[in-house]
Parts: structure tokens; C-alpha cells; sequence
């Protein structure tokens, strides 16, 4: 392992903005906004956006409304945290290689290839996919198989409203995600530690289903590059892994699709992958985690805590050999 | 002289990660800034055992080429890497017991029967445990030369163990383990070729008998 020193350009925990003061930011916002009104100029609010003259200043990420409901109340990590500790494996197996490389990945444009088993296949580019007015907050946790796990505001739509206007046939039983294996921007791909590109895939009910989020953001901005820009799963009730970086294909499927991790170790790493502490794995023990920024685990909670809510996507399954 | 010098050298090297190592840990206790980053155990179980494994390595790889470059400083500080190795394995597990499970022995237990890398590490460390306190003069007197020389074959499956520990740990096809095992089963070939001679003597010996007797029974019925 090579010793790493604090480059003079790297953040500091003292650099970022306070948790409080970022939690208070939307009322810090709306008293701008007041403000606003006072001096006559009023920020646009979402619905007005399309006035030419006022466009320029709208940002979606800024102004996506936090759904509520769906949202976490816990202490969100570190912006640097979840920035600059990740796994995506095309970068390197290094915890920080994401955060050093990934700067080189082109974003945009970014088309994705839909097909299989719908209405509308096609190339899409981004924007025709994702609906941006409909971009929303969700503030989620994250848990890793690994055995370690973040709290996370994301932003992006719900999959469903991505999905369901490609019209989706009565044979799309799965969908399968594909990430970029573009070798001249991922270095990590000059080593087979997993068969690229990376696949992914879901039932299509845990597709549709409400809390399956398809982000473009987080913390009130674009994904960063390291996060899976720009378009990536968020699957809060299943282990990171399922949650698939920076999509380049989606298709519908009528068979259980391949998924990279199941392929690699079929004995770990299940198609479903549903955070369970009662069924351990070879690697880690399922049933504590390290919450990033804590020095003590805590008890892994049943589908991450989101039982109330997917449970019932799995009534009579035996979640031991559907691990 | 050149010996001392050579001792001092490596000592200082192979002191350097650990005082890093305390070091970093020392600022996470005072909240001050450190560089263990945001999974400070993942990344403290995971130096402290690199260092154990090269260590053990650099241990393993003296006696070929004291042999291969006819020299003696090799074999006079392999008792310091050795030492050095069971130092960084005990700092491996203490991180990993200690802060990691925060001395949780259910944990451990459970760790133990049920994932197969937490088993070859145990054992790699138990292998150490007797060849440290064995490292005494009085011990190699006590022991006779011949049979401590014999215990202290244990470092050979020590070393087979640790590499073990380190693939099955790492997820996916990952380069760096197989490394570390590539070069740990070189250094053991080199070991076996130059017993060959030896154990081909142990071995080979009664049924040669066995085959001259044969011989001699066919030439008399004939």
C-alpha cells in the first residue's frame, strides 16, 4: 500500500459546508427567495422556468424538491466522504481510485441504448430519457456489501417514470443495466477483475417499484464522475453493487439477465443481493455495519431498513437460498 | 560492521509503517486531521497486514540469496524480518480484533467457522507464535540446532497460509494477491528444489532396496 499524503489542494473537513447549514440550506433559500420578492426579482420557481430570461439562472439540482416521505432523517455523510470513497471497479480496485480517475470519463453527451422487450427501443440521449422537471431529493442510505454504509442525498427521478414511457411488453419480466467500458477513459479495465462491462439487473416489479431511483445527482449537484455519472441506479434495499454507475444500456428481458458480481462468485453475490444481516456471507458478516464517519458498527437492518416498504415484493420466497 | 549497518537499515525501514500506523491513529484520537481516510479500520487492517506479508516475504527470500550471492548478512538479520513479520501480524490482528470488532468475540468465533480467509490468517499467525518465541539464542540451544532448524520450517507454511489469507480475501479477480502469491510459492520451489537432493535420499532408498532384492530373486529363479 502506498502512503498517501493530504495533497494542499484536497478538502478539508473544515472546507465543507456544515451539516447543519446545508440541512437549512432550502430555508436559507426560501429567505433569498423572500428577499427576492422584496427587491422585485424573484428566482424562478420550477413551474416558470421556461421564461427565456430566467432560464439561465434556474438550476434543477438546486431547486429539486426533497421528497419527504421517502427520505431518511439521519445524519447525512460527508460530501467528501461520499465523494471520494468509492467502488467502481473500471477505475480501479482502490477505494480512491474513482476520485483520481474518474475526472477523465466524458459525460456529455451520454446516449443510452434501450431495447429488448418494450415499444419505443432505440438510442436515447440523456435529457430525452430522464425527465429533468421531475428531478426530486431522496435522501437514502447506502449499504455495502462490504460492510459499511453512507447516508446519501441523492437527486433523480423514480425508475418507473423513465421506464414506463418505453413501454414496457407483457414479456419485460427483468431489466438489465450495462455500464461504459470505454478503455481509453477507465484504466481499471486492462485488468479482468470482473468479466466488463459491468451488468446489473432487476425484476421488473423492484424496477417499477416507488423507492427505485434513477439519480443524475447528489448533494444539490450533478453526480460527480466517481458516483456513476450521469445516469445511475440507486436501489436502497439492496447491497451498493446492485446499484449500477454511469448506464449505457437498459435492456428488457423476459430471463433473469446476468449480473457481473453473480458471474464473478456465484456463491456470494445473489441476482437479488437484498441487505439481509441473517444471511451471512463468505466475506463479511452480514449482520453489523461501519456507517462512514462512525468508529463503532451498528446493527444491519432487514432490506436496509426499507422493509416496511419491499418486503412484500418477496412474501413467500425463501431469502436464504435467494440471497 | 557492515552487519550493524545493514541491522540499523532494515530496522528503521521496517519500524517506519508501524510508527505511521500509531501515528495516524494517534490524530484520530485527538480529532485531528490523518490520512487512515473514511474507513480508518478497513484501511488499518489492510496496511498492517501487507507490511506482516512483506515482512514475511523479505524473511523467506534472505536464505536464497545468502546462498546465491555467497553471503553471510542475510542469515544474521533474517531473525529481525521474521520478527518483524510476527510484529505486523500481531499489529493485523489487533487492528482487525481490536478496533475492527472492537474485541467482539462472538464475532470472531462466527468469522472463524465461517469464512475461510479468517481461518488461513489465523493459522499463518499460530505458525509465527512458537517460531518467535523460539528466536532466542538459549532457545536454538535448548532446542538443538537440528530440531529448531525443523520448527522453524513452520515459516514455509506460514507464508502459505498468508498468501492464502490474502487471495480468498480479495473480491473479484484481483492482480496484487496472486502477486504476493506468485512470489511466496517461488521462494518456496527454491526451498524444495534445494532439499530435493535430501529427501530423495530419505525417500528413495528403501525401494531402491526394493528393487534390487526383486532383481536378485528374478536372477536366481533364472
Amino acid at each position: 500500500m502506498v502512503i498517501r499524503h493530504r495533497a494542499p489542494t484536497d478538502l478539508r473537513a473544515s472546507d465543507i459546508t456544515p451539516l447543519a447549514l446545508y440541512r437549512n440550506r432550502r430555508a436559507f433559500l426560501s429567505m433569498l427567495g423572500a428577499g427576492a420578492i422584496l427587491a422585485g426579482s424573484l428566482h424562478a420557481p420550477k413551474s416558470h422556468a421556461q421564461s427565456p430570461d430566467q432560464s439561465a439562472r434556474f438550476d434543477p439540482y438546486q431547486q429539486a424538491p426533497r421528497n419527504q416521505g421517502l427520505s431518511s432523517s439521519e445524519e447525512l455523510t460527508a460530501h467528501e466522504a461520499v465523494t471520494s470513497y468509492n467502488n467502481f471497479y473500471e477505475f480501479g480496485t482502490d477505494k480512491g481510485d474513482p476520485a483520481r480517475y474518474a475526472g477523465q470519463m466524458i459525460t456529455a453527451p451520454w446516449s443510452v441504448l434501450v431495447e429488448g422487450a418494450c415499444e419505443r427501443p432505440g438510442l436515447y440521449d440523456l435529457a430525452d430519457l430522464v425527465p429533468m422537471s421531475d428531478l426530486e431529493e431522496r435522501i437514502y442510505r447506502l449499504r455495502c456489501v462490504e460492510a459499511w454504509s453512507m447516508v446519501i442525498p441523492w437527486i433523480g427521478v423514480p425508475l418507473h417514470k423513465i421506464l414506463s414511457p418505453l413501454g414496457p411488453t407483457s414479456k419485460a419480466r427483468y431489466v438489465q443495466f450495462e455500464t461504459l467500458a470505454d478503455p481509453k477513459m477507465m484504466p481499471g479495465l486492462a485488468y479482468p477483475v470482473l468479466d466488463w462491462p459491468y451488468v446489473e439487473g432487476l425484476r421488473i416489479d423492484e424496477a417499477m417499484h416507488p423507492l427505485t431511483l434513477m439519480a443524475t445527482g447528489l448533494y444539490d449537484a450533478p453526480l460527480p464522475n466517481q458516483n456513476g455519472a450521469p445516469l445511475r441506479l440507486v436501489v436502497p434495499w439492496k447491497y451498493g453493487f446492485k446499484s449500477i454507475k454511469s448506464i449505457v444500456a437498459i435492456r428488457f428481458v423476459e430471463k433473469q439477465p446476468k449480473t457481473s458480481w453473480n458471474q464473478s462468485a456465484p456463491s456470494e453475490y445473489g441476482f437479488y443481493s437484498n441487505v439481509n444481516p441473517d444471511v451471512p456471507h463468505p466475506r463479511w458478516s452480514q449482520a453489523t455495519e461501519r456507517r462512514i464517519g462512525d468508529f463503532r458498527r451498528r446493527d444491519t437492518l432487514m432490506f436496509n431498513g426499507y422493509a416496511d416498504q419491499v418486503a412484500s415484493l418477496y412474501t413467500g420466497m425463501n431469502l436464504r437460498r435467494n440471497f | 560492521m557492515t552487519v550493524k549497518l545493514f541491522k540499523i537499515l532494515i530496522f528503521g525501514l521496517f519500524s517506519l509503517p508501524a510508527l505511521w500506523l500509531l501515528g495516524q491513529w494517534g490524530f484520530y484520537a485527538m480529532d485531528a486531521p490523518h490520512d487512515l481516510g473514511f474507513n480508518p479500520q478497513e484501511a488499518s487492517n489492510r496496511f498492517s497486514g501487507i507490511w506482516a506479508l512483506r515482512a514475511l516475504i523479505v524473511a523467506l527470500a534472505l536464505g536464497p540469496v545468502a546462498l546465491m550471492f555467497r553471503l553471510t548478512w542475510p542469515i544474521q538479520i533474517r531473525r529481525m524480518l521474521g520478527l518483524f513479520a510476527f510484529f505486523y501480524a500481531s499489529l493485523h490482528l489487533s487492528s482487525y480484533l481490536g478496533l475492527d470488532l472492537l474485541g467482539d468475540m462472538d464475532a470472531f468465533w462466527e468469522d472463524i467457522k465461517k469464512r475461510l480467509y479468517i481461518l488461513f490468517g489465523l493459522g499463518a499467525f499460530l505458525c509465527l507464535i512458537p517460531l518467535a518465541l523460539t528466536s532466542t539464542k538459549g532457545w536454538i540451544k535448548r532446542l538443538k540446532a537440528r530440531r529448531w532448524k525443523q520448527l522453524h520450517r513452520l515459516v514455509y507454511l506460514a507464508g502459505i497460509l498468508a498468501a492464502l489469507h490474502y487471495l480468498y480475501m480479495a473480491k473479484g479477480n484481483q492482480l496484487e494477491p496472486k502477486i504476493y502469491a506468485a512470489i511466496i510459492t517461488g521462494l518456496l520451489l527454491i526451498r524444495l528444489w534445494r532439499l530435493w537432493p535430501r529427501i530423495k535420499r530419505r525417500t528413495m532408498k528403501p525401494i531402491a532396496q526394493d528393487i534390487t532384492i526383486k532383481r536378485d530373486k528374478a536372477q536366481a529363479r533364472s
